[in-house]
């Protein structure tokens, strides 16, 4: 069947979801998603952060529906029509979701290991305003502890669920679970207990924001810094495929493989995750390729990558003169010659280049 | 979060245990989690309020995990998860109750009693809880105490219900 | 004058004893029974309700017989009847009044419609505080057993109906149909993503109705008498009867049954019914159908904005939109007079709905804490002239983005409120030490009835 999203039609398969058929055309269209996550059965519906607008519900039926639709979990029909990121009421509404879920979010990145691999963040960065009007007390949480390998935040928590789903579907029994109602709700155990078994590390994988994170890397390093491998092992408990995370010589992390939506298709082991963390442990199969919204890319690759655009507000918000405090008698890059400037930059960086400009014009305003 | 400990196991009366096996018949083959909140109020007539070795006994009783249980326990307002007085007295603070004049009424009920919002008694008789929405808005100011509601309140009716509580 | 009222639902609610098995079918309970079960299809009776016109009673107000016809019919699949008997709606008391004061026209009116949707397990869910309820029913449930009305065939009939009392645990969120069928299945009332619908996949994934306890209870009627007759009644879309629960400053507060289409006007101040205001006193504003309604000043509820008397009906509540109008919803009527605080009343409700959000999407998760938060500040005197716009947009951006309507019903008393009743929140913010003075009183330029 047929599907119009943003003006692209492509022909999917019956029970395709508007956001896979979105995806498929490619992550311009693809709209954002917090709670849904593609191999966990039940998952989405829930953040709203994939609202989209159906203009026409099919071609039986080309009228279009009332609400803004979840994308994640509304299938197409033939001849229906989406609009994402050309919907001026999507767009609110969607600034509207990212102000929802920062309200009483810490907004620690500076101390969070998940920053630079943040979904929280790439979705703020993309969709959000710059301030919050709430200026009431954040909710906090009585601290838990879920044992040696998994560090559980609970404040940066979205409650996406994906947690609890995975707990379900992947591991045996489940331990943990989503505990009182509201703005109150918190995953928790209720009892003092560790979430322990051969599976419990892949509920950091599927966790969108630094909620759970890996207790083996606490504070060990910024994402940006690390260099991620794909290798594999021989073993016995799961398909033995990993990201390592290097800095320097030393894997100071091991994860599970995410595709382009940051989604783990093949889970891992605790063994794997946790004990494995020699170079000899495993076959190196080459540089990981890094998702195309991930920071960690910025940094490397930069050289033949485009800029991304968070980056490049991120840059902009924190662009300071150089001049500023400075001896102004030295020369500004800005009166360096177009053709000189250019060199710097390889020629694959001509966004690159577009987008320092745009800094600079940016600063100039202010 | 709740500390691990050996308090001892709890367990239905043999009564109530007839009563918990007659509930589970409600419900198709496979489908005895419905039992759940029927058996955490059968649970909480029984002990008085809902004892975390109780919710476990509940989950092994109808053959799932006690997250389950705790999930299910916190999400409901009328299990008290903490121990409570012998009467637990749960107002309605909503709207049409409070318009009727609900504020002062539960003043002086907290006066009375000596207790403030989720407190107990000194002598352990008395709970207060504030709760929402008791459908008698035509009746208020109310509360319930257990199963009883108490309708028209006012500050002398007050009076006369704890005092006789008391006795 | 009373006499002349139909009464559909309470002709037998002032006989003593009406509560027990023998007294009720005395005096003519279980006919519908034995006329559907005996004389009727299954399809016939559905077929009555659909002309009655009866809409859901529960506050969506959408039309029974139809949602029964939705109902998915596939082999071997069992189907279920659910009674929404989760009453939670501030405002709204009628469902519990029915309930304890007869309770077997609700049993009565669930085996009819269990035979019509080919229902054989069905449950009545009742709302966890109203247990002595709950023990009422049951009571009921194996009297009307034990004289073969429930169990194995039926009359004869063949026909087989086991019928269940489920409480709740304390959650309004319950009495959102999916909520309810997650909560009866032992879970947390947490509302399904729809679709699918409970009429394809509802209780234990199969096909479901759930309808509110006094919609069901009106199924006896309309079987006994017929849904035409049924029709006869009431005003054009908005046919038969209707309870409203009444509560805040009348001098009658109370559950009347009323034929649809009687003037409001007549609703609240004649002696048949709520005989007016409280003494000294006059209408200041209503919350006309359940605290999730917009709120209305008291000239607007009178009259629509075209100047003609407004009725209880679902059409003439709702006219002029959320503008100038309201809803029918459940039928909670609350009437407040001049010593009401809107903006306080309206940080209440506001609180109900943070505290039964059941924390499954973000933007009512969080927004209704928010507005919550911004209301407490403003009738506490701590607010500013911006937190008004502020909550105007909260309400803007829950509204109609969330998983159920728990988000419309926070958003809307919020937005009502703030739309009629401006000058009282701005009283607040410029008058604190006024405003928040015990017993303080409003003295703007609306309009008291």
């Amino acid at each position: 069947m047929k599907v119009t999203i943003d003006n692209i039609t492509i022909e999917v398969e019956p029970g395709t979801t508007i956001l896979q058929a979105a995806r498929k055309i490619g992550p311009e269209v693809a709209p954002p998603a917090m709670c849904y996550y593609e191999p966990l059965k039940a998952s989405g519906g829930k953040c709203r952060a994939c609202l989209v607008k159906v203009t026409a519900g099919s071609e039986k039926d080309p009228r279009p529906m009332p609400k803004l639709v979840p994308s994640c979990i509304t299938q197409v029909q033939d001849g229906m029509i989406v609009e994402n990121t050309v919907n001026e009421q999507v767009l609110e509404t969607r600034k509207g979701i990212v102000e929802f879920l920062l309200l009483n979010h810490p907004l620690d990145c500076p101390i969070c290991d998940q920053a630079g691999e943040c979904h929280l963040q790439d979705f703020s960065f993309q969709h959000g305003v710059q301030q919050t009007r709430y200026e009431e007390e954040r909710r906090t949480f009585e601290k838990q502890d879920l044992g040696p390998n998994i560090q559980l935040h609970m404040t940066r928590c979205i409650l996406c669920y994906r947690c609890v789903f995975t707990a379900d579907q992947i591991t045996g029994k489940r331990v943990h679970g989503v505990l009182n109602r509201g703005d109150h709700a918190e995953i928790s155990t209720y009892i003092e207990k560790a979430i322990d078994n051969d599976f419990s590390g892949n509920v950091i994988d599927v966790c969108p924001v630094g909620a759970l994170t890996d207790k083996t890397y606490r504070f060990k390093n910024r994402v940006w810094f690390t260099k991620p491998v794909d290798a594999h092992c021989d073993c016995e408990k799961c398909s033995g495929k990993v990201t390592l995370w290097y800095r320097g010589d030393e894997v100071i992390r091991v994860t599970a493989r995410k595709n382009q939506w940051g989604e783990v298709l093949e889970f891992i082991c605790n063994t794997c995750r946790f004990e494995r963390k020699n170079t000899s442990d495993w076959t190196i199969e080459g540089p990981t390729k890094v998702a195309r919204h991930s920071v960690i890319s910025a940094n490397k690759y930069g050289a033949n990558k485009i800029v991304p655009e968070f980056a490049r507000r991120l840059a902009a918000s924190q662009y300071k003169d150089v001049h500023e405090g400075r001896d102004t008698s030295q020369l500004n890059i800005k009166q360096l010659p177009e053709e000189r400037f250019k060199q710097l930059i390889p020629p694959a960086g001509e966004s690159a280049v577009a987008g320092i400009r745009s800094i600079q014009n940016w600063a100039e305003d202010k | 979060m709740i500390e691990t400990s050996d308090k001892p196991r709890i367990e239905f009366t043999p009564e109530r245990l007839e009563r918990a096996k007659e509930i589970l018949t409600h419900y198709p083959e496979g489908r005895q989690k419905s039992a759940l909140l029927p058996l955490l109020h059968l649970l909480q007539e029984q002990e008085g309020w809902t004892p975390t070795e109780g919710m476990d006994y509940i989950a092994e009783f109808l053959g799932i995990q006690p997250i389950e249980v705790y999930e299910v326990a916190t999400f409901y307002t009328m299990y008290h998860l903490e121990p409570v007085g012998k009467h637990v007295i749960e107002y309605c603070r909503t709207g049409p109750c409070m318009i009727m004049g609900g504020e002062e009424v539960y003043a002086h009920l907290k006066q009375k009693i000596g207790a403030q919002d989720g407190e107990t008694s000194a002598d352990q008789l008395f709970t207060i809880k504030p709760v929402e929405c008791l459908a008698a808005c035509g009746w208020g100011p109310c509360f319930q105490i257990r199963e009883k509601y108490y309708t028209h309140l006012t500050i002398e009716k007050v009076d006369e219900i704890i005092d006789e509580l008391r006795k | 004058m009373t006499t002349e009222r139909p009464k559909i639902l309470t002709d037998k609610t002032h006989i003593p004893g009406i509560e027990t098995f023998d007294v009720y079918r005395k005096n003519g309970g279980y006919s519908a029974v034995e006329k559907a079960l005996k004389t009727m299809t299954p399809d016939e009776v559905v077929e009555e309700v659909k002309k009655s016109g009866v809409r859901g009673r529960g506050g969506a107000g959408f039309p029974m017989g139809m949602k029964w016809s939705f109902l998915a019919k596939p082999e071997g699949v069992p189907r279920y009847l659910v009674c929404n008997g989760d009453e939670s709606e501030p405002g709204t008391f009628k469902d519990h009044w029915l309930m304890k004061t007869i309770p077997h026209l609700l049993i009565e009116g669930m085996i009819v419609s269990s035979y019509a949707l080919g229902a054989n397990t069905s449950y009545i869910y009742v709302r966890g505080e109203l247990m002595y309820v709950v023990r009422i029913l049951e009571k009921a449930i194996a009297e009307a057993k034990a004289a073969g009305f429930l169990g194995k065939n039926i009359l004869g009939s063949g026909y087989d109906l086991e019928l269940y009392v489920q409480p709740g645990g304390g959650a309004y969120i319950c009495g959102e149909e999916t909520a309810l069928l997650e909560s009866l299945e032992g879970k947390r009332g947490n509302p399904r993503n729809k679709p699918p619908f409970p009429a394809v996949k509802g209780l234990y994934q199969c096909p479901t109705v759930v309808n509110n306890v006094e919609s069901i209870a009106t199924t006896s009627w309309i079987v006994n008498n017929g849904g035409d007759a049924y029709a006869a009644i009431g005003i054009g879309r908005s046919t038969g009867t209707k309870l409203i629960s009444a509560s805040g400053h009348l001098k009658k507060p109370g559950v009347y049954e009323i034929p649809l289409g009687l003037p409001v006007q007549e609703f609240i101040y004649s002696d048949e019914w709520c005989g007016g205001i409280r003494d000294g006193h006059h209408l200041k504003a209503v919350v006309a159908g359940g605290s999730s309604v917009p709120i209305l000043p008291a000239a607007m509820l009178l009259k629509t904005a075209n100047g003609e008397d407004r009725l209880m009906s679902y059409e003439s509540l709702s006219d002029g939109g959320f503008a100038t109008g309201t809803m029918m919803g459940s039928g909670g009527f609350i009437a407040m007079d001049e010593t009401a605080c809107v903006v306080k009343n309206t940080w209440n409700f506001s609180r109900f709905y943070h505290h039964e959000s059941c924390g499954q999407c973000s933007p009512c998760r969080e927004g209704t804490g928010w507005m919550e938060k911004v209301l407490h500040r403003i009738e506490h005197g701590h607010g500013s002239m911006h937190d008004i716009d502020l909550l105007v947009d909260v309400a803007k951006k829950i509204e109609g983005n969330t998983i159920c309507p728990l988000g419309d019903a926070a958003a809307w008393p919020v937005a009502s409120a703030i739309r009629h009743f401006r000058d009282e929140f701005e009283w607040h913010i410029t008058h604190p030490q006024e405003a928040t003075r015990p017993g303080a009183i409003f003295k703007g330029h609306m309009e008291l009835v």
